[in-house]
């Protein structure tokens, strides 16, 4: 036995509470952040995510202090994402309790932040979101491009050299999200999952897609990611994150009981 | 009320450190410091770090800290944590960031114990055939030597890791404990009075709280 497979709930925050929406609309409450990531970690989460989805500047504020009260009882690392720019902001979460920071479109507008970011922070401690979606025809070899602003903007960038790129500057993990997927619960994208974890070095997570227990294990066994996050799936109650990681182990994959 | 001091050098995120320690033992009084006196005046150190050793190394230097602490490891009770475990060797073959890329030079540890620290070797593969990733990331079984660190933790229990080198000890007898990725590495040290761990206790949740509690509580004999 060693390392085992991680599950990681992401909990999307808007204004100090827990939402999700579905292709980003659509958004539904589903509580009290502090309280979901204590029921997270009683459950044998191995890690949180939170993605700060506030749009006002003004309210940005709200994540720091979510973070600072979830990292004085819940002891397991914690990401934060969305609207990290620059080096301030990570290092405003870091001081709040966060573990790591997920950086996304700041990556595509200026790459060398996460170079600079790494370098100041250590590349434990960067996770790079890539966001991709499928831009080939069915008839052509598979190619997906990152997309920023929540999966409306095309970037024309190839997401496989992108994550490499992102390595070589100092990416510690790679978060990768299909956007042909995300809220859809018809599973993770597990040729483009495999693609990328086959790329790089650095472990992966999948993202975007999850809607039951056993697309958590198809992108282990198939998309050979190294840890899988979902949001929906357990913030309503549907499956604990125990459960999931029961299912898990059934299909011979190691995991933290 | 027994103090407790964990070294500031400006290398990472100690407030997590201490909210763990607090939570260990409420009762303890924790200092997140850089001041020579108090670090001298603390009951126990810990002594955490991440990101790269030669940043680290310049650090303690930059901060006068590199004799305090070989000071203070001569008799506390002391707890080194992730490269604060690390910096405890002989030295790294993690190069320093200002090291002429041509002439690739080994960047030297404070050496209270004698050894090496090496990285994990390219394209490791687990039994059935699937590629290792590195940074080694994530929540790995450890196997431990009786201690009175690990003192009402499980076997095999699992910490959280995350590092791309580990320590290789001249002295196999220091080895407290290993894990596997996927052969077995040193994944905590012990002598005497230091303790040091590859892992994050603060991170690791009941088992790690536990080991913060037991140290909290060690005299610094074995």
């Amino acid at each position: 036995m060693g390392l085992a497979k991680r599950v990681i709930p992401c909990l999307d925050v808007d204004n100090g509470r827990v939402v999700k929406g579905v292709k980003f609309v659509d958004i539904r409450d589903a509580g009290d952040p502090v309280e979901i990531a204590r029921r997270y970690d009683r459950e044998g989460a191995d890690e949180l995510t939170f993605l700060d989805i506030t749009a006002t500047h003004d309210n940005r504020e709200t994540i720091v202090h979510v973070v600072e009260q979830v990292a004085s009882e819940v002891f397991i690392p914690l990401t934060v994402g969305g609207g990290i720019r620059t080096l301030d902001d990570i290092r405003r979460m870091l001081n709040a309790g966060a573990d790591k920071v997920g950086i996304n479109s700041a990556a595509v507008f200026n790459p060398d932040f996460v170079r600079q970011a790494a370098q100041r922070f250590g590349s434990q401690c960067i996770v790079v979101a890539i966001d991709a979606k499928k831009v080939s025809a069915p008839n052509e070899a598979n190619r997906w491009e990152i997309f920023t602003h929540g999966g409306r903007k095309g970037t024309g960038i190839d997401a496989v050299e992108w994550a490499q790129k992102m390595v070589d500057y100092g990416a510690g993990e790679i978060l990768l999200t299909s956007m042909d997927r995300d809220g859809t619960r018809e599973g993770f994208d597990l040729i483009l999952t495999r693609a990328i974890s086959e790329a790089v070095s650095v472990p992966v997570i999948a993202s975007g897609g999850v809607g039951n227990l056993e697309h958590l294990a198809e992108g282990i066994l198939e998309g050979k990611a190294d840890a899988v996050l979902a949001a929906s799936i357990f913030h309503f109650a549907e499956h604990s994150v125990l459960e999931a990681k029961q299912h898990m182990a059934s299909r011979g994959i190691e995991v933290r009981l | 009320m027994s103090s407790v001091a964990v070294i500031d050098y400006g290398m990472g995120n100690l407030h997590s450190i201490a909210k763990a320690l607090q939570h260990a033992d409420s009762q303890i009084d924790i200092s997140i410091t850089n001041n020579h006196q108090t670090i001298l005046d603390a009951d126990r150190i810990v002594f955490p770090g991440v990101g790269a050793i030669g940043d680290c190394i310049h650090a303690l230097q930059e901060n006068g800290l590199i004799e305090i602490i070989k000071t203070v490891a001569g008799d506390k009770p002391f707890l080194g944590i992730c490269l604060g475990m690390q910096a405890l060797l002989t030295d790294s073959e993690e190069s320093s960031a200002d090291a002429d890329q041509n002439c690739e030079i080994k960047t030297q540890g404070l050496n209270l114990i004698s050894g090496h620290v090496v990285h994990f070797p390219e394209h490791l593969k687990d039994r059935d055939g699937n590629t290792l990733k590195v940074p080694h990331m994530g929540w790995n079984q450890v196997h431990f030597n009786a201690h009175p660190l690990w003192e009402n933790i499980s076997q095999a229990s699992r910490f959280y890791f995350v590092h791309s080198y580990f320590t290789v000890p001249d002295d196999k007898s220091v080895i407290s404990a290993t894990a596997d990725y996927p052969q077995a590495f040193a994944c905590a040290l012990a002598r005497e009075n230091i303790f040091a761990v590859q892992f994050h206790p603060e991170k690791s949740q009941t088992a790690g709280l536990q080991l913060l509690c037991n140290f909290l509580h060690w005299d610094g004999r074995v």
